[in-house]
């Protein structure tokens, strides 16, 4: 791999894995306040009003931060990526294109009512304010996963002279069924981020012992929500991703499984480490059959293995694609392990009370954030050594003219000005907990 | 023809962008001279604070416009400037912080900080701005490609052998910043009252005397270093409808912001805006960006424009989606009208 090439996929990848910090939890997010504002309306309970009122105090904050990391995402197509956008700019750029349309009109506009409005609105129409700025962010969401569902199994398209990629059916990009997938699974896995960051709070409130009322609500609508998604991130979502490879990218399967030879009634690995040189998972602890069984719904079916794939087909980065896959599953299980056992408590009236179940939901924060970004790294990962799975290579996509020292000068720009903006981000975020819930007046530049 | 109604289309998202934010980067610039209280800054700053990212998504909407429209101009031109529009992206990041961040915290330190950053980030944004349009219209060096890399500078001439930063380009950027300069000014007049509005309209008035006298200097300097401006107004002399409405705008700034109709001053700057933008649209077609080192390997509306099915597709929904965006646009505006408290 020559070096101006590695520097642009680690600029694109860094800039994309650190701006996807911050959507998971506007879209995730964005359900819940919708659904504490209904029920505030539903129940005329203030307290509903105020918990409201808070997360979109957090809310305004992230978003904040991913509008300034996501515009330097739309420009990297054309800076870094300039081969890849020229030969299927008219393709993608049509998703790309809507999204700016349909959505970030949609959130930027809304979002300023949401945020300084509630004096001047009456309670239903900043009720749909936040439903518009929950309408934009997941329509947001669905465009750019389109984008990125395109390049894992591009539809709809014809190939036209020289490289060029031309759309043939707007239909088909729009509705690609790697898209329904892919949308779904990522759209729940914001709901776990927004749900599970929601129940930390709670959890700390009630462990700290302050704005106790506000973090039984925090927990409960958390739980709640945060116990329906988990369940479903595994079944029927993660599962119809599953399958989606093993349909359309078998090689990546295989790889993502640490599955070097083709057997019938495959196992699958739950620990193990691939090793690439000498071809095989060592350390496994397997479950006999399950992989057969989970990929194509019979203990016998043949699943085949990297051994009987040209290398010039494998991913290129075969153990960290194992692992990113690995640690999503894990976490995703290690979730609703404590989802279910926090419901159940829930239900029993006991989970107030209960200072494992609090510790354990309170430093649980970050796993959905790992998960999340370990789940696209599997798919990012997995992709490869296609920029355009199965049209173009990665080596042929990048900028030729952007040499390898003007693309790590910025990639370096881009570290620093974003751990500045990290720092920023825990403080302000910090700062919002600590004053609560029932601090009263909006902030923003107003 | 599809390609000529996406350029058309790509120029007003464009010249949007720069109507709408050019305000708020305006804003930004003078806030520093002419809001001397705490309470001053505020009102600045709350008089774009619902508007300013709604302002951006012009950008967001219109450069991927380009990209879904005119893919080989979107890669050219983004890697080929890759150094300067990284600075952009900075900068952006800088601005809209800055403008987020600062109410968050009640300091002596922390405000005054922010609205440095604010400030100095959209001033050198504006400058930026303007440096990319001189870029377009003296041309870069495409080869035959269809590619090429600028470094910042060189030796600050104009010849084929220019960074992106020479004299004229430079001269452009001068004349976007102290454009939008006063168009923020109008903006900030149109919302404030009191002493801070006294002093941002004298402000005004001292940088309408600059927009004027950098029009003139880089009308002449355009002509003399694009020769396809002259042959292009020369051919089409309809054309000249767009410099006609720059100068319009002009004389309208003065005249209205003199009666003191604010409205009237701040829409006759968005004229302005749009006549100039579009009067150097004009003088470079057929080009969307010349080759200074070679003319035929310059990319025109034609030889970067996507495939024609996809643009006929995109019209279906641009349109509408366009027209939704028009809407929530009138409904923010209208919703945070009037003067701010
Ligand atoms: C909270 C986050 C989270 C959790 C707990 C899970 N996932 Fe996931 N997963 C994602 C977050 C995520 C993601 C970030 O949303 C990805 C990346 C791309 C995408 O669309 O979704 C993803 C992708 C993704 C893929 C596609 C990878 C590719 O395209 O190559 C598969 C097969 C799974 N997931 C399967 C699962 C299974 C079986 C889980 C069991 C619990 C699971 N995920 C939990
Ligand atoms: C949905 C929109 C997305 C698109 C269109 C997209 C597209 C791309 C492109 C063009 C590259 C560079 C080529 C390559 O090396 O494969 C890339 C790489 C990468 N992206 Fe994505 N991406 C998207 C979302 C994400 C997100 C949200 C993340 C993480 C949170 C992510 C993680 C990565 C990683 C880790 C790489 C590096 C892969 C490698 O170096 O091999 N992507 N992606
Ligand atoms: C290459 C990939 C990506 C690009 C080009 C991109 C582009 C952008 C841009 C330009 C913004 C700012 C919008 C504004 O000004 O209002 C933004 C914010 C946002 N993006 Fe991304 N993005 C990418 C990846 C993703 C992914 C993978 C998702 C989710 C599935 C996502 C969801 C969002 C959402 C919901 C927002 C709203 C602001 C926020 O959440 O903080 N983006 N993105």
């Amino acid at each position: 791999m020559d070096s101006a090439l590695a520097v642009h996929r680690l600029h694109f990848a860094f800039t994309v894995t650190y701006h996807y910090l911050f959507p998971q939890l506007t879209m995730g997010l964005a359900l819940l306040i919708v659904i504490l504002k209904t029920i505030a309306l539903k129940t005329g309970d203030q307290r509903y009003h105020q918990c409201a009122r808070f997360w979109v105090k957090i809310f305004a904050i992230n978003f904040a931060m991913g509008v300034v990391t996501g515009i330097p995402m739309e420009f990297q197509f054309g800076t870094n990526w300039a081969r890849f956008s020229r030969a299927s700019g008219g393709v993608i750029g049509q998703t790309l294109a809507m999204e700016g349309v349909f959505s970030f009109f949609l959130e930027s506009t809304f979002l300023g009512l949401l945020v300084y409005g509630e004096k001047r609105l009456s309670p239903r129409q900043h009720w749909l304010a936040a439903f518009m700025v929950f309408l934009g962010s997941w329509l947001s969401g669905f465009f750019i996963i389109a984008t990125d569902a395109w390049m894992q199994h591009p539809v709809g398209y014809k190939l036209g002279a020289g490289d060029d990629i031309l759309l043939d059916s707007f239909w088909g990009l729009i509705l690609n069924p790697w898209t329904l997938w892919q949308y779904l699974h990522n759209m729940i896995a914001a709901v776990v981020t927004g749900s599970f960051v929601m129940t930390s709070v709670g959890a700390y409130y009630l462990l700290a012992g302050r704005f106790q009322e506000h973090a039984r609500i925090f927990l409960r609508t958390g739980v709640v929500a945060g116990t329906i998604a988990v369940l479903a991130m595994l079944f029927p979502t993660g599962d119809g991703q599953g399958r989606m490879i093993a349909e359309h990218q078998p090689v990546t399967l295989a790889a993502m499984e640490g599955q070097f030879e083709t057997e019938s009634g495959a196992p699958i690995a739950l620990v193990g480490q691939p090793d690439t040189d000498r071809l095989q998972l060592d350390n496994p602890l397997l479950v006999p059959r399950a992989l057969s069984f989970l990929t194509y719904r019979r203990w016998e079916a043949e699943v085949k293995g990297l051994k009987d794939f040209p290398r010039d087909q494998w991913p290129d980065n075969i153990p960290l694609l194992y692992y990113s896959y690995h640690i999503m599953v894990g976490l995703g299980t290690l979730l609703i392990a404590l989802a279910l056992a926090c419901s159940w408590f829930l239900w029993r009236g006991r989970l107030y009370g209960n200072k494992t179940l609090l510790w354990a939901l309170m430093l649980a924060l970050p796993f959905p954030y790992i998960a999340t970004t370990a789940g696209w790294m599997t798919a990012e990962l997995g992709r490869q050594p296609w920029l355009i799975y199965g049209l173009m290579r990665t080596s042929a996509g990048d900028s030729a003219r952007v040499s390898a020292g003007n693309g790590l000068f910025t990639l370096i720009g881009f570290m620093g000005l974003y751990m500045v903006l990290g720092i920023l981000f825990l403080f302000l975020i910090h700062r919002e907990i600590d004053h609560g819930p029932e601090v009263q007046e909006t902030g923003g530049a107003r | 023809m599809i390609e000529i109604l996406w350029f058309c289309l790509v120029a007003i998202m464009i010249a949007g962008y720069v109507i709408l934010d050019g305000f708020d980067l305006g804003a930004g610039v003078v806030h520093l001279f002419v809001a001397r209280t705490e309470k001053e800054r505020q009102q600045v700053l709350a008089s774009i604070g619902p508007v300013w990212d709604g302002n951006e998504v012009w950008l967001l909407a219109g450069g991927g416009t380009l990209y879904f429209a005119f893919p080989a101009l979107y890669a050219a031109a983004f890697s080929g400037f890759y150094l300067a529009l990284m600075m952009v992206l900075w900068l952006l990041i800088l601005r809209g912080i800055s403008i987020e961040l600062r109410s968050h915290i009640e300091s002596r330190l922390w405000k005054p900080f922010w609205d440095r950053v604010f400030g100095a980030s959209s001033a050198l944004l504006a400058l930026l701005y303007g440096v990319a349009l001189g870029n377009v219209v003296r041309g870069v060096p495409l080869d035959a490609s269809g590619y090429f890399f600028l470094p910042l500078w060189t030796n600050f001439l104009p010849n084929a052998q220019a960074g992106a930063v020479d004299w004229y380009t430079l001269l452009i950027g001068l004349a976007a910043l102290i454009a939008l300069a006063a168009h923020g000014c109008y903006w900030v007049v149109l919302k404030t009252t009191g002493e801070l509005q006294a002093r941002t309209r004298a402000f005004g008035s001292k940088a309408w005397l600059g927009v004027a006298v950098f029009t003139a200097i880089i009308t002449v300097a355009s002509f003399q270093l694009q020769s396809n401006i002259a042959k292009e107004y020369s051919d089409r002399r309809w054309g000249y409808v767009f410099p006609l409405l720059a100068l319009a705008g002009l004389i309208g700034m003065r005249v209205a912001s003199g009666r003191r109709r604010d409205l009237g001053a701040f829409l006759c700057s968005c004229v302005y805006l749009a006549g100039m933008l579009t009067s150097a649209a004009f003088g470079v077609f057929p080009y969307v960006l010349p080759s200074n080192a070679a003319p035929e390997n310059g990319l025109t509306v034609t030889n970067s424009a996507a495939a024609s099915y996809g643009l006929y597709v995109g019209l279906w929904w641009w349109i509408p989606g366009m027209l939704l965006a028009a809407v929530y646009s009138v409904f923010v505006y209208r919703h945070f009208s009037g003067k701010v408290e």
